[in-house]
């Protein structure tokens, strides 16, 4: 559980980033600690990737800091990030369907630079993948061949090689089966117990209350309330579309008047 | 096979293809799914051969066969340069230019100012280094697509060439020198051609052991030694008939040898290097690239500065071959030649996958067609006509090659 003793890894202050007349993030604050995961909620368009994508390196931020580990940061490359400790599992997956699971995994930190040690990098991705209890037949195929559930396995093995301090994952279990999805769950779980912060973005409701420690919910690029795992499904849903009327509780309404009370909104 | 499951043979979804059966298994599918190999290459050199000897009996010749390697190895540099590049997916259509240039730099310092040929030489690949330092500047800082930046370098090496070279239009490089014998007459000694052919299947055979030692130790499956041996016996097998071929008539040219090293040390760089991989990565998904911490713009620049630096040593065993430094110098074909010998060979044009050897195999199969073609006296008209049409051949096999390997998640 959540080390409320020490101070948080992450810190970010008053981050903003506009995209030319677009402001994407307006003044996010978030913290994340040592073993603890934090959800990332919010509606399509509140600001969740842009702001993984600025903890990653990807974008620069407008304006605000980032603190990490108690002091200020400037993640210029996607390169600074993964040298800091924070590993991102992209939506997009970020694969090079070219190259086979073993060099996807060791992309950028490949075992002996000058005489590559494929030996070495294949017994490890092997190793990593079984403790991610991964389907994938061989290592050695390209990326093309795998599906999306495969792929993402890949991903998020690949997150996990530098042993970093925070991990963030881009809805990463979309495209997963049931059996996989728990599997995640379970991974992001282990990834805790270790010590490492998580931040985990999700449209899934369910998922996001099975594992998250805190809830920070985003609403059109701003903060709008930071919940515990006990929050209701309609104190979320309200914080992210905004009101208490909103679209998913009048359908709700409507389907428990029409019928037996029922539980749960589809999503 | 031991009892236990290897590591990576432990889904049951996993094929297990075992010995030579196996391994021309998974050829034959590899192949159906539009991962083509070296087949294209072998295919067409069968074709070229049966159909230039009924035309012309001298083009099998061990003499013309010498000939043909020492015309290889200067658009074979020129063309393993390019490959890299193509490896981005990006190109240079400006190595003809540049090998140009760097002929034109051997014979103004060597000749006209005395400097020694091999400080010179240098001199022609510094200019090379800095031209693809130019060309990677100009997409990484401005965006500005390969394809335009060295369309217009094309032009303004070529700009360069015809200055430097001046009024006279044409420079004799001095017959005697080692430059110049190495370009045209010397061939290796009969008994050291052999010993080098030996070579590479030496040191495939010790590289597979080595290799089945570490993964047998590591618990993983290991290749059945019924393919090492059938691949080392073979390539031998084919390297010391066509070494004894050769022998007949004058023997394996010197620069050959040297094209053929440098082709393996590529072959290395890019397959069993970091740097390599970072090749692979950035022309299969840049973006993806670059999230894994590499640093593109920096892959790009030196892919560029080895695809001008060795179109300069191209232009320099070009100048030597004709001991003379001209205005015609890299014009012409060479630029196409070059491009469509490693596209033959099995590299993209769209960029992620290739290899050095596509390189070799594919300016022997290129440079073959052109030999032939010289044998019957074909005017260039024709020449240009017909080695367009092979260019464009080439393509449309990679091309199809390509959505055949999409369909079959190959990439």
């Amino acid at each position: 559980m959540a080390d409320q003793d020490s101070g948080p890894i992450l810190k970010l202050s008053g981050v903003s980033k506009q995209f030319g007349a677009v402001t994407a993030l307006d003044n996010i604050d978030m913290e994340v600690r040592k073993g603890e995961v934090v959800a990332l909620v919010g509606d399509n368009g509140a600001g969740k990737s842009t702001l993984v994508k600025i903890l990653a390196g990807v974008h620069a931020k407008t304006s605000g800091t980032i603190h990490f580990q108690d002091r200020e940061v400037e993640i210029g490359t996607p390169g600074r990030a993964l040298e800091l400790g924070i590993a991102t599992v992209f939506q997009d997956l970020a694969l090079c369907e070219n190259l086979d699971v073993v060099a996807n995994l060791f992309l950028g930190q490949e075992l002996g630079p000058w005489r590559l040690n494929e030996v070495e990098m294949e017994v490890r991705a092997w190793t990593l993948l079984e403790e991610l209890a991964a389907r994938i037949p061989s290592v050695r195929e390209p990326i093309a061949s795998l599906s999306g559930g495969q792929r993402q396995t890949v991903a998020i093995a690949r997150s996990l090689l530098l042993d970093p301090q925070i991990i963030m994952l881009d809805e990463p279990t979309a495209a997963l089966g049931v059996a996989q999805t728990a599997e995640v769950l379970n991974l992001i779980e282990r990834v805790r117990d270790r010590g490492h912060g998580v931040i985990l973005i999700s449209h899934n409701m369910e998922d996001v209350r099975a594992v998250a420690d805190r809830i920070v919910v985003l609403r059109l690029g701003q903060n709008n309330g930071v919940f515990g795992p006990d929050a209701t499904q309609e104190e979320l849903v309200s914080a992210i579309t905004g009101a208490s009327d909103n679209s998913v509780s009048r359908r709700a309404k409507a389907r428990s008047a029409a019928a037996e009370p029922k539980e749960g909104v589809a999503t | 096979m031991s009892d236990t499951r290897k590591i990576d043979r432990a889904d049951s979804r996993v094929r297990e293809d075992t010995g030579l059966a196996g391994a021309a298994r998974g050829f034959l599918d590899q192949v159906k799914s539009g991962d083509l190999g070296i087949l294209p290459v072998i295919l067409g050199l069968v074709v070229i051969a049966v159909v230039f000897t009924w035309l012309n009996p001298i083009f099998m010749r061990p003499q013309n066969l010498t000939n043909l390697l020492f015309d290889a190895a200067a658009v074979g540099l020129i063309s393993l340069g390019v490959v890299f590049t193509l490896m981005l997916g990006e190109i240079d259509l400006s190595i003809g230019s540049m090998s140009g240039v760097a002929s034109a730099i051997l014979g103004v310092l060597w000749v006209n100012a005395g400097v020694p040929w091999p400080l010179a030489i240098l001199a022609a690949m510094l200019a090379g280094a800095v031209t693809g330092f130019v060309y990677a500047s100009l997409l990484n800082k401005f965006g500005m697509p390969s394809f335009v930046s060295t369309l217009s370098g094309l032009l303004a090496l070529l700009g360069l060439q015809l200055y430097l070279l001046g009024n006279s239009g044409s420079i004799n490089l001095p017959y005697q020198s080692f430059l110049i014998r190495f370009g045209q007459t010397m061939v290796m000694p009969g008994w050291l051609s052999y010993l080098v052919a030996l070579l590479p299947g030496i040191v495939i055979f010790a590289l597979g052991l080595q290799t089945r030692q570490r993964r047998a130790d590591a618990n993983l499956s290991v290749p059945a030694w019924s393919v090492l041996i059938v691949k080392a016996a073979g390539l031998t097998a084919i390297l010391l008939i066509a070494v004894w071929y050769l022998n007949l008539g004058r023997g394996v040219p010197w620069m050959f040898l040297f094209f053929a090293v440098l082709v393996a040390g590529m072959e290395y760089v890019l397959t069993r290097t970091k740097f390599g991989r970072s090749i692979f990565a950035v022309g299969g998904n840049r973006e993806a690239a670059r999230r894994a911490g590499i640093k593109v713009e920096r892959i790009r620049i030196y892919c560029f500065m080895i695809c001008s630096t060795l179109a300069a040593m191209g232009g320099v065993l070009a100048a030597s071959r004709l001991a003379s430094a001209s205005r015609q110098a890299g014009t012409g074909d060479v630029n196409l030649n070059a491009i469509a010998a490693a596209v033959i060979g099995g590299t993209s044009l769209f960029g992620g996958r290739g290899s050095a050897w596509s390189a070799l195999l594919g300016v022997i199969v290129i440079q073959a067609i052109s030999n032939g073609l010289t044998l019957l006296n074909l005017s260039s008209s024709l020449r240009y006509m017909i080695l367009g049409a092979v260019l464009a051949l080439a393509v449309i096999v990679d091309s199809l090659a390509r959505q055949s390997r999409a369909s079959n998640g190959r990439a």
